[in-house]
């Protein structure tokens, strides 16, 4: 079988000539509606892992009225598995400043916000360096936009849009219910847009090189690239970028250790692939989407700990305020464990399977809706391994 | 701005319905009724418990009927296959982390959530028990609340309550995820901490998780005890509610019953705690004299205005909590109740020939804060404690019903005298604005000398469930010696439920307003809306209570608290007048800062 | 050292009055005294005017919101099953073991507190762990070991 398997260097591509403040100068002078067509049209979704188009949420934000409005940044990466973010953080952050400030004009927002996970606090002083720069670089050029840095201080939940905006208005991190959407009324209850860290760094690349050469990759569900956070048990662990739309097993070729048992794609959240399918998964949005978390296992691994250890974390960061995720990412967790120690029949996984169905419509946010992802790809999979 | 009209389809009939409505709002204009735990009519929405999922048509997840506003064209199902399987374990998981010792609970068969799994025939617990063991020790630190963590499901309706109806937020969420729950800060003890007593977490709470402290058994070893002498006061609140605990409608009057009731629970005497609210009009009107004048003419300025009502013991331990530097600007007189106590065991027992250390004096009333308010230290000023237990209505309900009363069958009776006149001024107590206007009818009267000037005595302008109301009374023809007053606008405000209360005080606080006298009752609605009363509780029910309080005054032959001849008697008697000697003593009181968490 | 009231009089100053400043005040009482005690909490309720009961209810959401008492070092080990399969265990018992302390616990010098974190995103280069805002990647049991020895000596 080809390797279809195609390294992209757009994200971390640093151009001397063509810096992301001279990105930002030209493309303020392009007029705000035809940004929104380009973002159209290159067909970008979101990659934090909802995958909602980014053209059409600025667009909804900048149809909005109202004279303040928001933009925000996305860098409470908490998936486990996920941690492109702080890579993209570290190495490029001109470009995320720079998707920002471009996000303000097309929408009308004069502040931008970047919320950044506690657990990133030693990168702290260095971005805040960078941003006054940038900053500065703004007033310097009468650009009338500033960029802030907000922190958590650790929880995965606050990775929720809502929750984030909960958050940074000094409160509990609790999802919000929706509608409205941010888009209509997000931090301080004002249109806000919000885009994860690497969403706002294909922004700032395709005002730079078109939409054309973007969409030109992937497939015409899943546009582009995409950069790929690969752990577990791997020989060559790290941050790739690259063109979506890749079959798992071209994956598992490149970067298995020749005894990969399932690969995890997409986090904790996210759905286990064991081997027998990799022929036929595909790592996208008309497959199987991710914020791009792939953690493989190989055969050594018990997935009775790999599920256990999801399950833990879940009960752990769920909020806490909606019954379906409260109770019963507990109830997930206590039943693996009854079931273990036999103390329930096997039988009793398909209980919790269809619990598993109500979390996912019930619960109030992604979090809860997610939880039966890993647990229904796991007990499907490797039921044995959970049992006995 | 007019709304839009939204046509939707709920259960395949078509509604139209205000935009910004919300689909279990839609629902039930169709009589769709959807079953709620985290909602509440007082309560903004918070979408949390889930039970109320619905089906909407096109869409992936469920949608919380309580928190989602239609949209035009939408079409919901209420009971779906997808929602029914969802609904049902949501209920179970609920009651997986649920103490579920109903047959022992407090709340036995007054449980919303008990009423859900009965009606969801949740048989067997499919689902592994989380009730934590530490959860099960209760919190009885406070003479007024218990606290049972192992019966909260965590809907956060007393949170909501707290913060927003009473602007105190004693409780909050804390924690996350599993760990999750409702605390005080630091998990304090509730003694410890800024809660008032009012208890209207109790009347929101959909289970046993918060309650009132309860003194049933105390009352009957009381009663069944031949050497002690059991007197029951009721307070005005209670006669207008009692009945929604005993199957009569809400709004409707119950007092002779339930001086029936009592006289055949076997107390000694039924007395009524309207004759202290007549006193306590005499005392304050007074005092309100007293202290315009001082201020006015004698240019005091020890003495600070606006005077505010002390009748209601959540509002006064809010106060000292949050204002401490407003305290003197609190009236001296103690509340009605403990008024009557401290004359039952005085003016009363040495009438009666009783010794006070015989008497035991048992209130009903529509709150738990009275509990505590026995309790203060301050209140022993005829030696003894005043009141030694506080029943609320819901408690007094529960002994009519162990008693095998029926209480529906009961003949009017009349309240045993002495201590037992009243007048309409009294019973509007009960209701918000109802001691403003009790005074304002009396002192009216004994600086003109003529009635207030409002049509039938009924000074509407302060009634009403507004938040805060304020009204002006000018002052005209005055008596020679109250010739200062001559021409004064009298300015009062009134405020219920204590965020209500606090917008008031910051408004005193800062200067923005200047009132001679404010009268604030800790509960939404005033008394009738009590943490004591009957539940459920909503804004029609309190609405209906209030009517039913005015009706009750203007049926009163006697409307005014000086026309009280029991009054008029025990100054005669006993007190001498008011303001004077042993109303010092026995009536009046003062008030300590306390802290603020 | 700044008493806990001016340090919070300090950063209401700084960050401002409004509820959407709560969170870096609670961040700057937690950097400088490792925990928010009742005493700040009860401060910054006054300052921001809020209820006791609130503040303490938003910081105990927060994981590095602690609101008990903590060393002057708070060690955090990543306990996220990529960090599991490299090896976190051998390195928590080693740190348990040198420190004479249990995961939750503090020494009785009060110079380190054992904890255990979700996925601090480090996937690729574990075992992890924090101490402090510090991020200590690839770790061995002895790297750790060696790690704690200079924090040991700096506390001092």
């Amino acid at each position: 079988m080809e390797n279809n398997l195609k390294k992209v260097d757009i994200i971390f591509e640093v151009d001397e000539n063509n810096t992301p403040y001279d990105v930002l100068l030209k493309t303020l002078k392009r007029p705000a509606d035809e940004i929104i067509l380009d973002l159209i049209d290159s067909g970008l979704k979101g990659r934090g892992g909802a995958g909602f188009p980014t053209g059409l949420k600025w667009k909804f934000a900048r149809n909005e009225d109202g004279d303040t409005k928001y933009v925000i940044c996305n860098a409470d990466e908490g998936e486990p598995g996920t941690f492109k973010d702080r890579e993209i953080i570290d190495r490029v952050p001109e470009k995320i400043f720079t998707g920002m400030t471009i996000c303000g004009y097309v929408v009308g927002a004069k502040e931008g916000y970047i919320y950044l996970r506690g657990e990133y606090n030693f990168l702290l002083k260095p971005l805040s360096k960078k941003l006054d720069e940038f900053n500065e670089f703004l007033k310097k050029n009468k650009i009338d936009y500033k960029i802030y840095l907000k922190s958590g201080s650790g929880a995965y939940v606050c990775g929720e849009e809502s929750a984030l905006f909960e958050s940074m208005e000094g409160k509990r991190g609790e999802p919000r219910n929706k509608p409205p959407y941010p888009t209509v009324a997000g931090y301080n209850s004002k249109p806000t847009v919000i885009n994860n860290v690497e969403t706002l760094v294909y922004t700032t690349m395709i005002c730079r090189i078109g939409p054309k050469k973007f969409k030109d990759l992937g497939t015409s569900d899943s546009r582009g690239s995409k950069v790929f956070s690969v752990s577990g048990d791997t020989p060559i662990p790290g941050i790739y970028e690259l063109e979506l739309g890749m079959p798992l097993h071209n994956f598992v070729d490149e970067f298995g250790d020749g005894d990969v048992k399932a690969v995890q794609v997409g986090g904790a959240s996210g759905h286990c692939v064991p081997r027998k399918k990799f022929n036929d998964t595909i790592i996208g949005f008309e497959g199987i989407p991710t914020g791009g978390s792939m953690m493989i296992f190989n055969s050594s691994r018990s997935m009775y700990n790999v599920l256990h250890d999801y399950l833990e974390f879940f009960a752990e960061e769920s909020c806490g305020q909606c019954t379906p995720c409260r109770v019963g990412c507990q109830q997930l967790l206590k039943g693996i464990e009854a079931v273990k120690r036999g103390e329930r029949p096997p039988a009793y996984l398909d209980d919790l399977k269809k619990l598993t169905g109500t979390m996912k419509i019930a619960a109030k946010c992604g979090l809860g809706q997610s939880v039966g992802n890993p647990f229904n790809s796991i007990i499907d999979n490797f039921r044995e391994e959970i049992i006995y | 701005m007019s709304k839009y009209l939204v046509n939707l389809k709920i259960n395949n009939m078509p509604v139209s319905v205000e935009e910004g409505t919300t689909i279990l709002e839609a629902a039930r204009k169709l009589n769709f009724r959807i079953p709620t735990l985290c909602n509440h009519p007082d309560l903004t929405v918070a979408g949390n418990c889930r039970v109320c999922v619905v089906e909407v048509k096109g869409s992936r997840l469920l949608a919380a009927a309580c928190a989602t506003p239609v949209s035009e064209g939408m079409e919901v199902f209420t009971n779906s296959e997808k929602v029914r399987v969802s609904r049902k374990h949501i209920v179970e998981l609920l009651l997986s982390e649920h103490n579920a010792d109903c047959t022992k609970c407090f709340k036995n068969g007054r449980c919303e959530l008990q009423d859900l799994a009965s009606e969801y025939r949740i048989g067997d617990h499919v689902f592994l028990d989380l009730v934590k063991p530490e959860s099960k020790i209760l919190d009885i630190s406070s003479p007024s609340i218990v606290k049972d963590d192992s019966k909260c499901i965590r809907c956060q309706r007393c949170v909501r309550t707290c913060t927003e109806l009473q602007g105190v937020s004693a409780l909050g969420v804390v924690n996350k995820g599993d760990h999750q729950r409702i605390s005080t800060f630091f998990n304090k003890p509730l003694h410890e901490v800024v809660c008032t007593n009012c208890g209207q977490c109790i009347n929101r709470c959909p289970t046993g998780a918060l309650t009132e402290r309860n003194y049933i058994e105390e009352v009957w070893n009381a009663i069944y005890n031949p050497s002690k002498f059991v007197v029951v006061q009721t307070a005005p609140a209670t006669r207008i509610a009692l009945g929604e605990d005993l199957g009569i409608a809400v709004g409707e009057r119950v007092t002779g019953k339930m001086v029936a009731a009592l006289k055949k629970l076997g107390f000694s005497k039924v007395l009524d705690t309207d004759f202290t609210a007549d006193l306590t009009i005499m005392e304050e009107g007074t005092e309100l004299l007293t202290r315009l004048k001082k201020a006015l003419v004698d240019k005091d300025e020890s003495v600070v205005l606006p005077m505010m009502t002390s009748c209601s013991p959540g509002w006064i331990k809010f106060q000292e909590h949050m204002y401490p530097e407003l305290l003197d600007n609190l009236s001296t007189c103690k509340s009605p109740q403990q008024m009557f106590g401290a004359v039952a065991k005085t003016y009363y027992a040495d009438k009666i020939n009783i010794k006070a250390q015989d008497m035991v004096v048992v209130s009903i009333m529509p709150c738990v804060a009275k509990k505590f308010e026995c309790e203060r230290p301050e209140m022993r000023d005829s030696g003894y404690q005043d009141v030694d237990y506080v029943l609320t209505t819901r408690e007094l309900a529960m002994m009519i019903k162990q008693a095998g009363i029926d209480f529906d069958k009961l003949e009017d009776e009349h309240y045993d005298s002495i201590l037992g006149e009243s007048t309409g001024a009294a019973v509007i107590f009960g209701a918000t604005g109802g001691v403003m206007e009790a005074a304002l009818r009396t002192a009216y009267e004994i600086v003109t000398g003529r009635e207030v000037p409002f049509t039938n005595l009924n000074i509407k302008p302060v009634r009403g469930m507004e938040g805060i109301k304020e009204a002006s009374v000018k002052i005209k023809g005055v008596k020679p010696e109250w010739d200062f007053l001559e021409g004064v606008e009298l300015n009062v405000a009134i405020a219920h439920g204590l965020a209500n209360a606090r917008a008031l005080m910051e408004k005193v606080r800062t200067g923005e307003a200047s009132y001679h006298f404010i009268e604030i009752m800790g509960c939404p609605g005033g008394c009738l809306g009590g943490g004591g009363q009957p539940i459920p509780t909503s804004p029609e029910i309190r609405k209906k209570r209030a009517e039913a309080i005015y009706a009750e005054d203007s049926e009163m032959i006697i409307r005014k608290s000086h026309e009280n001849p029991e009054v008029a008697e025990i100054y005669q008697q006993f007190l001498g007048e008011p303001l004077g000697h042993k109303s010092h003593d026995l009536l009046h009181t003062h008030y300590k800062p306390r802290k603020r968490y | 050292m700044l008493t806990t009231e001016a340090l919070v009089k300090e950063l209401v100053e700084k960050n401002g009055r409004s509820r959407n400043s709560l969170m870096p005040i609670l961040q700057g009482i937690v950097q400088k005294e490792h925990y928010l005690s009742e005493e700040a909490l009860l401060s910054v309720a006054k300052e921001l005017d809020l209820s006791a009961a609130d503040v303490y209810g938003t910081a105990s959401f927060y994981t590095f919101l602690d609101t008990v008492p903590r060393g002057k070092n708070i060690i955090r080990v990543c306990k996220t099953i990529t960090c599991h399969m490299k090896g976190k265990d051998e390195v928590i018992n080693a740190l348990s073991n040198a420190l004479k302390i249990k995961v939750g616990e503090t020494t009785h010098d009060k110079k380190f507190t054992l904890l255990t974190a979700n996925c601090l995103g480090w996937c690729h280069k574990g075992p992890v762990m924090l101490v402090n805002d510090e991020v200590y990647p690839d770790l061995t049991p002895q790297k750790a070991l060696e790690i704690i020895e200079e924090y040991g000596k700096e506390a001092k």
